[in-house]
């Protein structure tokens, strides 16, 4: 019975991956009328592995990390560096000029983005040294200071012949085609959900739940943080450097703190513990916030002008449905579940019973909860 | 069954185990063994220091001064430095020792394994996946292989042992329930289970008997004593409920305010007036 | 340097630092209370700015300050209240989300309602005034803001300590439960400590902002994370290490900009933050404290 499951699962996702590669060839034959959508997905895609790799640290190791904006600036300006062309180079390091050290380096973009995660990680198992023996909060804050300090350091003007400083760096070259576009980070994401299934992710997840227990399950809770922030931060590398390529040019401002925000709050609202959750909130986040931009121009029904609409109200009704998803939903769309087939069905087949109680409550007005959640999960009194 | 007969094997070897907290001396100068085989039993009234004591074993806290023999070899040994040797308020002198740290989870692979006074499960994983974690240590493999899927054999038998450990202790038939939905009793049986998974020569069980009725207090008796006849196990715990004490171990050490009152045979102990002064007589009713 | 440049450099630091340590105060409050880094304090110092804006635009300075501190106030509570409040039983990380969150909206909110250009901080005569001490010549708030910093500092540590609320205050902070269990009205406490903070915001955002000139969206969040910096740095929880943290961060990012190393001032702060949680990370006033298992 089960292998019947089994095989049906496989079937249903090889139908999925074939709609998939023909939508993306579709796309590409067509991809000047279609540019303005197939940008956003490929932003989607690129946020997709970020927060995906935010959530490996957080979701699923339990380590309340701020610091992707740094490391992803790292992997930037690595793949930016080294994918330049050549002949370029002296008219985007106009100012200055550029640092022989670098002005001939030069590689494939594919090797550049693995150079940007090994650096990335490199610096990452680095920083862990002093910092993953801190508390939640105050890991929160370290992160989140080195991520400025990296940043500092690319913008400063001491650095102008490698990183130009304030100039940032353009003339990156894009993706060759949207498979590449989409297959990079579908890859990265698949190779981050073979590890969460593997035996080491379930050692992160057992440092999440309980260090004390983890270390009496013989896990050098040092060696395991280390291990999770490093290949976290691998990713953000390789997703900071597919963003690089995505973009065509970058600046310093580009990876201020409120990127590190964007991530946080694409993880939270696909449901912290869950990849599917991210890959969904990242779509869902990066396709809204475009949506949303009918809240920026003046809207006029009837002659009458609706006042607030105007440049600006998108991202506040956009930090509304934020702060809601938090305070009222707080386990985000997918809580700590993953996709599966059986599960779509079975949303698909409660549709119609969920619309029936709706209109049931609306007669019979009682209690209804205003959280989904069944169980409370406070954890009360840190072990750390 | 001890080897009083033949030359015991001395499994765990405590020497004047002092642990200060401040200005409070929570074990003072403990010594004591723990022989291949045996079910030792540590008990004394609730403060006496004796989860503190088996913190100072599994690496949990760095003793203040003493030192821990696993299998004869020095597992764990401080001395007081700095600060502390001008506060240290133990009753044995401090000489000076080489101070040997070890990280639980170094001590947990070298063979001794332990449950938790409340339980500490991984909460929100499912039964399988605990027991399937205690495995990790041991397997041959590491992230690359792992996460590319080259370890498939080792995998599979990590998968196999669990399943037949599950098995055994008759709770297959729940190993995809989260761990926290289950009753208590079972909780405690789930982590007895994980802390077997990790191929112990040496279970130290925190107040396994903690919260059970009579039943499943015999129950749990029963269950100590066969693990460790199957398992070669040798045992040591802390325990309240005076039955299970008195039924299975060889021998009792008995604590009270960080020192050692006692140490005999069940009989010993029973008849012994400092320790019932101590505490001997409470009920088992006051257990919360 | 000549020593007037240098000791005019110290007054622009120590100045600096006041308002910083104002700042530091309120996170340091609502930390050794909830455990909870207000990621929004930053916000709530950036908003005060623009209520003054707004309020001097119809009324005279001696109405207007107060109707600040007031608003101010309100907004902070508010914040708490709603965005804080339900999260009381929830994992830290949720509570801590929700602040981001709340720091997210505001600034959004204010570019939304006052674009994002910068707009000028109205001129407050008295306090623009130019000053002659000695060599020394500033504006009447560069000598005010550390004066006033230390009296406020004062009244607070006297507050906290001979008080019965600041006794109360001291006891949730200890040990959030059993002060619950000992008939201390929580809610109240919390509240009280919100407005404290936002009190102290508002103060030094009047003081920050006449000599900044410009009010802008993002004017509060790098200056409330740096004060918040400045608090571990003192030690979260201490008020005194909260205003020494303060003071520090002040006259170090006033010397980076006198050597000429502006682009580093940001990150010395997190430098500071990164060499304290290395040595020292209870902080220079902080207490160790162990946990039990």
């Amino acid at each position: 019975m089960k292998k019947n499951a089994v095989s049906k699962n496989k079937l249903y996702t090889l139908a999925a991956l074939l709609v998939i590669i023909a939508l993306l060839a579709f796309l590409q034959a067509n991809s000047a009328q279609y540019s303005y959508q197939i940008s956003i997905l490929e932003r989607s895609a690129i946020y997709a592995v970020v927060a995906v790799s935010m959530n490996l640290l957080t979701g699923f190791t339990g380590l309340f990390s701020l610091g992707q904006a740094g490391f992803m600036a790292i992997g930037a300006y690595t793949v930016a560096i080294l994918t330049i062309p050549v002949d370029s180079r002296a008219s985007v390091y106009y100012v200055n000029g550029i640092s022989p050290a670098i002005a001939n380096l030069h590689c494939p973009y594919w090797l550049a983005l693995i150079i940007a995660g090994i650096l990335a990680a490199a610096l990452a198992a680095l920083i862990g040294i002093p910092v993953l023996r801190l508390k939640s909060d105050y890991l929160a804050i370290a992160t989140l200071g080195f991520s400025e300090i990296i940043r500092a350091v690319i913008a400063a003007p001491q650095l102008d012949r490698i990183t130009n400083g304030s100039y940032g760096l353009k003339s990156i070259p894009g993706f060759p085609n949207l498979f590449i576009a989409f297959g990079l980070p579908a890859l990265c994401i698949l190779l981050m959900v073979l590890l969460i299934n593997s035996s080491y992710g379930r050692a992160f997840k057992a440092l999440r739940e309980d260090e004390v227990a983890a270390q009496a399950m013989g896990l050098n809770l040092f060696r395991y943080k280390e291990l999770a922030f490093i290949i976290s931060s691998f990713f953000t590398g390789v997703g900071g450097g597919l963003l690089a390529i995505f973009m065509r040019s970058i600046d310093s401002k580009t990876f201020s703190i409120n990127l590190t925000y964007d991530i946080l709050l694409i993880v939270v609202l696909g449901g912290i513990g869950s990849i599917t959750g991210s890959v969904i909130g990242s779509f869902l986040v990066t396709a809204g916030r475009e949506w949303l931009r009918f809240f920026d121009n003046p809207l006029v029904i009837g002659g009458f002008e609706v006042p607030l609409f105007r440049s600006g109200f998108r991202m506040v009704i956009f930090s509304i449905l934020l702060m809601m998803v938090v305070l009222f939903y707080r386990r985000g769309i997918m809580g700590s579940n993953e996709f599966s087939w059986e599960g779509l069905g079975r949303l698909i087949r409660s549709i119609p019973s969920r619309i029936k109680r709706k209109s049931k409550a609306q007669k019979h007005p009682a209690g209804i909860p205003l959280c989904p959640e069944s169980m409370d999960d406070s954890k009360k009194g840190d072990n750390a | 069954m001890s080897n009083i007969a033949k030359t015991p094997i001395n499994v765990l070897h405590m020497q004047d185990i002092t642990m200060q907290f401040g200005g409070v001396v929570a074990v003072n100068g403990l010594t004591l063994d723990v022989n291949q085989g045996e079910i030792v039993a540590l008990i004394g009234p609730n403060g006496a220091g004796k989860t503190t004591a088996f913190n100072c074993v599994t690496g949990i806290y760095e003793p203040t001064f003493g030192q821990v023999d696993f299998m004869g070899e020095t597992i764990l040994s401080n001395t007081p430095k700095g600060k502390m040797k001008k506060t240290y308020l133990g009753e044995v002198s401090p000489r000076p020792i080489p101070i040997i740290s070890s990280t639980p989870d170094v001590i947990t692979k070298k063979g001794i394994a332990r449950t938790f006074q409340n339980i500490r499960l991984f909460g929100q994983l499912t039964v399988f996946d605990n027991v399937l974690i205690a495995k990790h240590m041991h397997a041959k493999q590491n992230v690359f292989s792992a996460t590319l899927r080259l370890n498939r054999k080792e995998e599979e038998r990590m998968r196999a042992e669990t399943t037949a450990l599950l098995e055994e202790q008759n709770l297959l038939h729940l190993k995809d329930e989260i761990a926290t939905s289950l009753p208590y009793g079972l909780q405690r049986r789930l982590e007895i289970a994980r802390a077997l998974a990790t191929e112990p020569k040496f279970l130290l069980l925190d107040e396994p008997a903690a919260g059970m009725n009579p039943q499943e207090t015999q129950e749990l008796t029963d269950f100590i004593k066969q693990i460790r006849d199957s398992y070669h196990l040798t045992v040591f715990m802390i325990e309240h409920h005076m039955d299970l004490v008195m039924q299975i171990s060889d021998r009792i050490y008995v604590l009270d305010f960080g020192k050692l009152i006692a140490h005999g045979t069940p009989e010993d102990i029973q008849n012994n007036e400092r320790v019932i002064e101590a505490y001997l007589g409470v009920s088992d009713d006051a257990e919360d | 340097m000549s020593l007037t440049t240098f000791l005019q450099q110290c007054l622009t630091g120590i100045s600096l630092g006041g308002a910083y340590a104002l700042i530091a105060i309120g996170y340091t409050l609502v930390y050794g209370i909830l455990r909870l880094i207000n990621f929004a304090h930053g916000d709530i110092f950036m908003m005060a700015g623009y209520f003054m804006i707004f309020a001097m635009a119809s009324f005279p300075w001696y109405i207007s300050i107060p109707v600040v501190l007031l608003v101010t106030v309100l907004l902070g509570v508010s914040i708490e209240r709603v965005a804080y409040r339900p999260l009381r039983t929830a994992p830290r990380m949720s509570v801590m989300i929700s602040a981001i969150g709340v720091s997210y909206l505001l600034q959004n909110l204010a570019t939304y309602l006052f674009t994002a250009l910068p707009k000028g901080y109205p001129e407050i005569p008295f306090l623009k005034k130019i000053y002659q001490i000695g060599g020394l010549s500033a504006s009447f708030v560069t000598f005010l803001t550390p004066v006033l910093t230390l009296i406020i500092v004062y009244g607070l540590i006297i507050l906290i300590n001979k008080t019965k609320i600041g006794m109360a205050m001291r006891a949730v902070a200890k040990d959030y439960d059993t002060a619950a269990l000992m008939g201390i009205k929580i809610n109240r406490i919390i509240t009280f400590t919100f407005a404290i903070g936002s009190l102290l915001a508002a103060v030094g955002s009047v003081l920050y902002f006449t000599d900044r000139m410009t009010v802008f969206p993002f004017s509060g969040s790098l200056p409330g994370l740096k004060c918040f910096v400045a608090a571990v740095f003192g030690g979260i929880g201490s008020i005194p290490g909260a205003v020494i943290g303060g003071f520090i961060l002040g006259l170090g990012e006033t010397a980076l900009v006198a050597m000429g190393y502006s682009t580093f001032s940001d990150a010395f702060t997190f430098v500071l933050l990164i060499i304290i949680l290395l040595i020292k990370p209870t902080g220079l006033f902080g207490e160790k404290t162990t946990d039990k298992v």
